[in-house]
């Protein structure tokens, strides 16, 4: 039976374990819709935009943010799934973070939204492991010799959020002109932050 | 530097900003994704769980020796949430493909929910 299962269109798959779950009362639909426009809508990397620009603007905050993530983040009031355990990297001059993760793509939902195709793709899981300084080079991000590469592998137990390097030149914007110069991918660790959008 | 108006964080216009693209490829997808999320809010599995079942799938795809272009994220993540849902007696295998059996069998045009006759 299961060959069966395996051989429907995928769309057919969850059209029909969606009528299941509804007939049984395990799952409300209006419920279902609230979770997806949250994440597709409300939720994306613009709370996390918000997290940087703070700690680029507020020493403090920055230092709370570096030793407890989780805690500093729900200060702004974002918290949820996939946001439990939070830490935060700090890229400098002489050391760059990239985020990843080989399992299943485990991404911190609250600060970031969903994660990007690119994120979730095979290639990109393996070989940023492999050959981090090369795969970013192709996403456009060209780091020197002299700078330390790291990579961080996200578990079921911690989620990892890049604080970019605040760009050059930005020693007069206030906070709110910070943010969006501040893209999710600089904050996964695959762009600089004010760069221009891949 | 100046920015525009329009690029209030906040606002209603706010720019997708390096977000651009689309969160989910197919509606599909994010039905798959709300039932997941919708049962482990209710209590139906605990999240953890669902990512085990998830990583299992996405390890198994790795090893099938699919090609590239194969590949779907929430694909794995359907597979994951049958997994789990059979793991706990909700929903079997047998069931899902029973009633997409019968969903396939639909006329063209089932999409079109209108009371009326077709002339």
């Amino acid at each position: 039976m299961s060959d069966i299962v395996e051989r429907l269109p995928i769309e057919v798959r969850t059209e029909a374990l969606e009528q299941l779950l509804v007939e049984r009362g395990l799952v409300d639909p209006a419920v279902m819709d609230k979770f997806i426009s949250t994440y597709e809508t409300d939720v994306g990397p613009l709370n996390g935009a918000k997290v940087v620009a703070h700690a680029w603007t507020d020493p403090d905050y920055k230092s709370r943010l570096l030793n407890d993530g989780t805690g500093a983040i729900a200060e702004l009031g974002f918290k949820g799934p996939q946001g439990e355990h939070m830490v935060v990297l700090e890229n400098t001059d002489t050391v760059h973070n990239v985020v990843v993760c080989t399992l299943c793509s485990c991404y911190p939902w609250p600060v970031l939204g969903l994660p990007p195709s690119w994120y979730k793709d095979p290639a990109y899981r393996s070989r940023v492991v492999r050959e981090p300084r090369r795969v970013l080079a192709e996403m456009g991000l060209d780091l020197s010799e002299d700078v330390e590469v790291r990579v961080w592998d996200s578990s079921s137990e911690v989620r990892y959020l890049v604080l970019p390097q605040r760009p050059a030149g930005t020693e007069d914007l206030a906070e709110e002109d910070l943010v969006p110069l501040v893209t999710r991918d600089s904050m996964v660790g695959v762009a600089r932050a004010g760069a221009s959008a891949r | 530097m100046t920015l525009p108006v329009e690029l209030a964080p906040d606002g209603p216009t706010a720019p997708p900003r390096s977000n651009g693209e689309l969160v989910f490829a197919a509606p599909w997808e994010s039905r798959t994704f709300g039932m997941a999320v919708a049962l482990s809010a209710a209590g139906a599995f605990e999240w953890p769980e669902f990512q085990a079942a998830l990583a299992a799938r996405i390890k198994a795809w790795e090893h099938s020796g699919e090609s590239a272009e194969c590949w779907n994220y929430y694909r794995c993540w359907q597979q994951a949430l049958e997994d789990v849902l059979a793991g706990h007696g909700l929903v079997t295998q047998d069931s899902v493909a029973e009633r997409g059996a019968v969903l396939v069998e639909r006329p063209k045009g089932h999409d079109h929910d209108h009371d009326h006759e077709h002339s």
